[in-house]
């Protein structure tokens, strides 16, 4: 590799000649600050909260896209850098919506930290016109007040790197703003409601739709049994919410913290994806074997079956038939598990913890209601179900760690894997293999759909049967499958889909690390580690040899892909429509 | 101030939408290809509504976010349809001065339309603009080539009904 030889604040270093200074910097261990910057995504120099002084310059310069090259000087900190930095950012607040007490991301927000690090003295020194702009909750899972904008693009970038791209800047100098074609609003569009904008921006001018007031409402009505689900990720990441390092496994803290804000039953959604692999895989089998439409895609997903329903209405007999796990949970939950213990599912009201806003979208979808009542009647968002724990005033870092309730709340390794790019898949493998070759020491691991790329390829030899597989995570590199798919020259039997990159690990219900973190860490990877490790130590590893899921079976189903198991484990899918 | 978005229903024609994907193809494979399509969109319908705006994102695979984006970043795009008879009232700072602030009120409230409107009939369509060169005649409005100076708010009515009939 090229090396230069620089300088930073007198410190000489050599580094690679395609560095940034930014990325020089860190190097040197200095963090420079940066607002709009996200690594890959958003590169675009332009909130001058990253500028630098670089001897011989005319001006600061941004450090986050301006090159290094060799002899240069770089003064990150000097008092002039300051003043700049400090004058942009007194600049941004003469139009924020200061409400920080009140704003959900009190103490998660970027501006806020910056502001307090850099030194802001007067938040009001420029103080001018602060429109009231409209706020747009036209969308079952988002809210956005852009009278808290920064106008930052990184919402911008984040939808446009899912290739969908229905916000963006409109106007120009003071009014610009973000919004969607013709101002419309957007669930007018062909927003996916993947949530990745939420967890890119900085601030709290978007945010998720809160449901928490419907859930502390359903606690407290004598009349409820008010049950829950966690969905496999959640575990994986739930511990970021309360200062814990990223990757902490806290399944047991959780089943403890859900117990103590008074949910009747502590169920876990592994227990719904092993059932969804039950049905996922023998609808796989009977596919290749009775010559279904192939190859055959996931619907774990919401935000990946809302983009094919809205983007690749012509690919939908791809999807396989099975509800995604969540709603799996609820179809069960409502009619069979309600039914043995006696309740109305009138009276039961599941509540999903999720690491999806789509989930959102999700539970108010046509043909989800097996027990003639919604499955799920409300997803909250990981961020949410942190905020409850928070307000009840739960101390989770000490709580005891406890186990899920029976019978909803056994799984095995199969169902935590979920949670990564690759999962369903290696899940739907496990059990697949064993079926076809009937032998019970079928292999386990299936270690290339594992990992962060975008899109994964594999062949396996299952008994006579050579099947072929991708998993793609986010929706730039599923459009890569589908359009491969339309042109005629996929030949693979199965492929997981989720949308968004790295699985539900990423999620947009995820808690949110600021771009420090995310520029400098593989977030997807380190979650997506807690995962497999706790899969590896588990003694069952087959969705098929849980228990629960065998009794669920013998007592109601019969067999995967009964009558009964389609009457309340499956569902269809229809076209949207919504601007593009 | 940010643009207004017409809401007269589009009567765009076949012809013009034969030509727009004319237009479409011919630049489809250059580089920063969508500001010729929308100034060529523009010239074709005299402005870019929704429908116009869906075609080239369709044809040319860009979102229709991207392409609102970039009309309502420049001036020279319009949002709103432009009348047979196209009202500038010049607001430069001459005209403005002498008075064009009240011609223009004159104009809206005759025609009852605002800045960046046209009448319902597609006749007229009313904006500001700002100076064309001509203090000499301050206060002056433009009527598609016709320029009129010297003007007092009540010249506005016969002005207005020479284009009536």
């Amino acid at each position: 590799m090229d090396m230069v030889n620089i300088k930073i604040n007198g410190m000489p270093m050599s580094v690679p000649k395609n560095y940034t200074i930014l990325q020089a910097a860190r190097e040197a261990g200095i963090d420079i600050p940066t607002l709009c910057y996200l690594r890959e995504i958003n590169e675009i120099g332009a909130c001058r909260i990253c500028v630098v002084e670089v001897k011989g310059a005319r001006s600061l310069v941004a450090s986050c896209v301006y090159p290094v090259n060799e002899g240069m000087e770089v003064f990150t900190n000097t008092p002039k850098v300051q003043k700049s930095r400090r004058l942009t950012l007194e600049l941004i607040l003469s139009n924020h919506k200061r409400r920080c007490l009140s704003c959900e991301r009190n103490q998660n927000c970027e501006l806020q930290q910056l502001c307090y690090d850099l030194g802001v003295e007067d938040e009001s020194y420029f103080d001018g016109d602060n429109p009231e702009t409209a706020i747009d909750a036209s969308c079952a899972h988002l809210v956005r007040d852009n009278s808290k904008c920064v106008l930052c693009r990184r919402c911008v970038a984040a939808c446009a790197e899912q290739g969908i791209g229905v916000i963006g800047t409109n106007a120009r100098g003071f009014d610009s703003h973000i919004g969607c074609a013709f101002e419309m609003p957007l669930a007018n569009t062909s927003c996916v409601s993947c949530g990745q904008c939420i967890v890119a921006c900085p601030t709290g001018a978007l945010t998720e739709k809160d449901q928490t007031d419907e859930v502390w409402e359903a606690l407290s009505d004598p009349e409820k049994t008010v049950v829950v689900q966690a969905a496999p990720s959640i575990r994986a990441t739930l511990g970021e919410a309360f200062g814990m390092p990223i990757g902490t496994n806290v399944e047991g803290k959780m089943a403890a913290a859900l117990r103590r804000l008074g949910f009747d039953k502590v169920f876990d959604t592994d227990f719904a994806a092993d059932l969804t692999i039950m049905e996922e895989a023998n609808e796989l089998v009977e596919r290749i074997k009775e010559g279904g439409t192939l190859p055959m895609i996931t619907s774990c997903s919401p935000g990946w079956v809302n983009y094919c329903e809205l983007y690749y209405p012509e690919l939908l007999p791809h999807l396989s038939s099975c509800k995604s796990p969540q709603q799996m949970f609820g179809a069960i939950a409502k009619t069979w598990y309600a039914k043995r213990e006696g309740i109305d599912p009138k009276n039961m009201v599941v509540v999903s913890i999720m690491p999806c806003t789509a989930k959102k979208f999700e539970v108010g979808r046509a043909d989800q209601s097996a027990a003639g009542v919604p499955d799920v009647d409300i997803a909250l968002t990981t961020r949410e179900l942190a905020r409850m724990i928070k307000k009840a005033k739960i101390n989770f870092a000490n709580l005891p760690d406890e186990a899920f309730d029976s019978p909803l709340g056994e799984a095995t390794g199969a169902g935590v894997i979920f949670g990564a790019t690759g999962g369903v898949m290696e899940a739907a493998l496990r059990t697949a293999a064993e079926w076809i070759t009937g032998d019970p020491g079928a292999p386990v691991e299936f270690k290339e759909v594992r990992g962060t790329a975008g899109i994964k390829e594999a062949a396996y030899q299952v008994g006579d049967l050579n099947i072929k597989v991708a998993a793609a995570s986010g929706l730039k590199n599923a459009a890569e499958l589908l359009e491969k798919i339309k042109r005629g020259e996929a030949d693979y039997q199965f492929i997981e889909v989720m949308c968004c990159p790295g699985g539900c690990v990423n999620g947009g219900g995820q808690p949110i690390q600021p771009a420090v973190v995310r520029n400098n860490v593989d977030l997807r990877a380190l979650r997506a580690k807690a995962l497999y490790d706790e899969d590896a130590g588990l003694a069952l590893r087959k969705s098929h040899d849980n228990p629960a899921i065998q009794k669920v079976y013998e007592d109601f189903l019969g067999k995967p892909g009964s009558h009964v198991a389609h009457e309340v484990l499956h569902t269809s899918y229809q076209e949207q429509k919504g601007y593009k | 101030m940010q643009k207004r978005i017409g809401s007269l229903p589009f009567t765009g024609t076949p012809e013009q939408e034969a030509q727009l994907r004319e237009a479409i193809a011919r630049h489809k494979d250059e580089k920063g290809a969508l500001m010729p399509v929308l100034q060529e969109a523009q010239e074709i319908y005299g402005y870019l509504p929704i429908e116009v705006q869906q075609i080239i994102s369709q044809d040319m695979g860009i979102p229709m976010e991207e392409i609102f984006g970039v009309a309502t970043f420049y001036s020279q795009f319009a949002l709103t349809p432009k009348g047979q008879y196209k009202i500038s009232v010049c607001l430069g700072t001459a005209c403005y001065v002498k008075g064009s602030g009240k011609i223009f009120d004159r104009l809206s409230q005759k025609l009852g339309i605002g800045a960046d409107d046209c009448t319902p009939d597609g006749k007229f369509s009313l904006e500001a603009c700002r100076c064309i060169g001509a203090c000499g005649l301050a206060p002056v409005i433009t009527i598609n080539d016709e320029v009129y100076g010297k003007l007092q708010p009540e010249d506005v009515d016969t002005i207005l009904a020479k284009y009536m009939e």
